[in-house]
């Protein structure tokens, strides 16, 4: 069956009504997480450091934060919320009564989990630019990266959600997948300087770390062609995760 | 035919949820599917509107194959789930906003819509309490509204009236008679006969995933069973010792230590246990014989079939 944008818009419409309503509660636990590590660690931590990666300590850890705000703000999209929606309220077979298909309940989804990336992503940038960190008009072309970052960890994190049958496993993707990849990606530290040679391609893998990278060259430059990498790694591994998880719809709701 | 389904078979693994059922719901009639639990009425209702596909066979509804244009066929039904789907925070005015633009409505056609809906299905008092506040009888008629918001031309109702009080039935009755009056089809699954035997037309009795009959409640009746029921309190020793002397000897329906007995004319029966009070049987209720007695006869009375 094929994508129709206008049911997958209507899908989004449901989740943004409802957005519409608690936004004021779930937005700032989210949103206030990387401020906290940018003042305690940029302003505390970055007193004892001169500098990382040629920049302040604070400046260094802007950009990564800002995609770290992207990637909770999906997260916690498409794993709690989706999980609730699909298998306690289950929305998703009142949906499927009308002309509205599995592959448009994924579209929607995805759609909305971006839009909620974005909103923390950019509410973060703003924080971020309102600080003087930011070296505008340059640090601009951080926009796009955060609804990059936002559908890599949406299809990331949609394809777990429907690989599960118990909410307790969400434990560990967000312990043991997203905590590693908050700390080792780049946004603490230039993880590559620490690897050895043979050792980088370990860094390549991680999904946080492209997006951080190109937000980090948004930030400082150079705008190196070697970024092109890891725009089709975000684009390769989201198109697979989408077309994976899209089967995973279809077969969980038309048995 | 509205519906057809043909020679359709649903496996879900080893289990055989349907078994080459065949089905025809004409246009403008109201149709019930009755079965007990795990016969298949459920999945038959599923596959009609396209969620579930047929291992084998072909089901069309509008005269179009459901498994090619789920789409088009969706865009002209409604269904009424047999649980609720509905959001808990938001009110019955909100939850049919949002379920209008499932189906693109939107804007003054929606909200007038909607304002319908709440009318049709009295929700007014109502309309902008969270749904979670509602009591059940509302939460119900909300669902029901719910999958009237396209106008559909075929209404499926998945046991719409468990669980609801006398009142709210006879009132969600009234809108199914209401809604068919004004052409729509209407096909329903329902464990209670009276209902079946006041709203329906045509009743199909479902059985480890077929019809094992079909017709008119009344002429079901006429064609499984006598006309009158006389319900008599007796084990099954005291039953044969009461019927050994009635020559050839009725159909009957034993529940527990309750037997019903079926006989176009009770009168030899009642005077047999009249006069044989030594064999200690007693009449509980003599009464017309109605579909729940076709039902338990053709399905079984024992808990540990009905799975």
């Amino acid at each position: 069956m094929t994508l129709s944008w206008r049911y997958a818009l209507s899908v989004w419409r449901r989740n943004a009504s409802m957005y519409r309503r608690t936004w004021r509660w779930n937005i700032l636990p989210n949103f206030f997480e990387p401020v906290l590590y940018l003042v305690s660690l940029g302003v505390g931590l970055g007193a004892y450091i001169t500098t990382m990666g040629g920049t302040s300590y604070i400046q260094f850890l802007a950009p990564g934060l800002v995609c770290v705000a992207a990637m909770n703000g999906a997260s916690f999209e498409v794993t709690y919320n989706i999980f609730v929606r699909m298998n306690i309220e289950k929305a998703y077979d009142a949906m499927l009564t009308t002309p509205i298909q599995p592959v448009d309940v994924v579209a929607g989804e995805l759609l909305w989990s971006m839009t909620r990336s974005c909103v923390y992503g950019l509410c973060f940038a703003l924080v971020v630019a309102a600080a003087g960190l930011a070296p505008l008009p340059q640090a601009l072309w951080v926009v796009p990266v955060i609804p990059l970052t936002g559908l890599l960890f949406s299809a990331i994190g949609l394809a777990f959600t429907l690989r599960i049958g118990t909410i307790e496993l969400y434990s560990f993707y967000f312990t043991l997948f997203l905590t590693p990849l908050f700390l080792f990606s780049s946004v603490f530290f230039p993880l590559e300087e620490r690897l050895s040679a043979s050792w980088l391609w370990v860094a390549e893998c991680l999904p946080l770390l492209h997006p951080v990278r190109l937000a980090r060259a948004a930030f400082f430059g150079p705008a190196s062609p070697a970024l092109l990498w890891d725009v089709a790694y975000i684009l390769g591994v989201s198109t697979v995760l989408v077309a994976y998880s899209a089967r995973l719809m279809r077969r969980k709701l038309t048995l | 035919m509205i519906v057809e389904v043909s020679g359709v078979t649903k496996r879900f693994g080893e289990r055989v949820a349907v078994d080459g059922l065949t089905l025809n719901v004409p246009e403008g009639v109201c149709f019930g599917l009755l079965g007990p639990n795990g016969a298949g009425k459920t999945t038959t209702l599923r596959m009609v509107y396209g969620v579930t596909l047929p291992t084998s066979g072909h089901v069309r509804v509008f005269g179009m194959d459901v498994s090619r244009n789920v789409r088009a066929v969706r865009r002209r039904l409604g269904v009424t789930l047999q649980q609720n789907v509905l959001i808990e925070t938001l009110s019955p005015r909100a939850n049919l906003t949002i379920f209008g633009r499932y189906h693109l409505m939107d804007g003054a056609g929606l909200a007038q819509r909607v304002e319908e809906l709440i009318d049709f299905m009295e929700l007014r008092s109502h309309a902008d309490v969270p749904v979670d506040k509602l009591s059940g009888g509302y939460q119900r008629r909300l669902a029901v509204a719910l999958s009237l918001m396209n106008r559909p031309e075929l209404l499926i109702l998945d046991e719409p009236t468990t669980g609801l009080d006398p009142a709210v039935r006879l009132g969600l009755w009234a809108r199914v008679r209401e809604l068919r009056r004004a052409g729509a089809t209407v096909l329903l699954t329902t464990h209670y006969m009276d209902e079946a035997q006041r709203l329906c037309d045509t009743v199909a009795i479902m059985s480890a995933g077929d019809v094992i009959a079909q017709g008119a409640p009344e002429e079901l009746i006429g064609r499984y069973l006598a006309r009158q029921a006389v319900e008599v309190e007796a084990t099954p020793a005291q039953e044969y010792a009461l019927l050994r002397g009635l020559g050839e000897s009725p159909p009957r329906c034993r529940l527990g230590n309750r037997t019903m007995v079926y006989l176009d004319d009770p009168a030899v029966l009642l005077d047999r246990i009249r006069r044989l009070p030594g064999i200690g049987a007693s009449v509980m209720a003599v009464r017309p014989t109605d579909l729940e007695d076709v039902f338990l006869t053709l399905t079984g009375t024992s808990l540990e079939d009905n799975r």
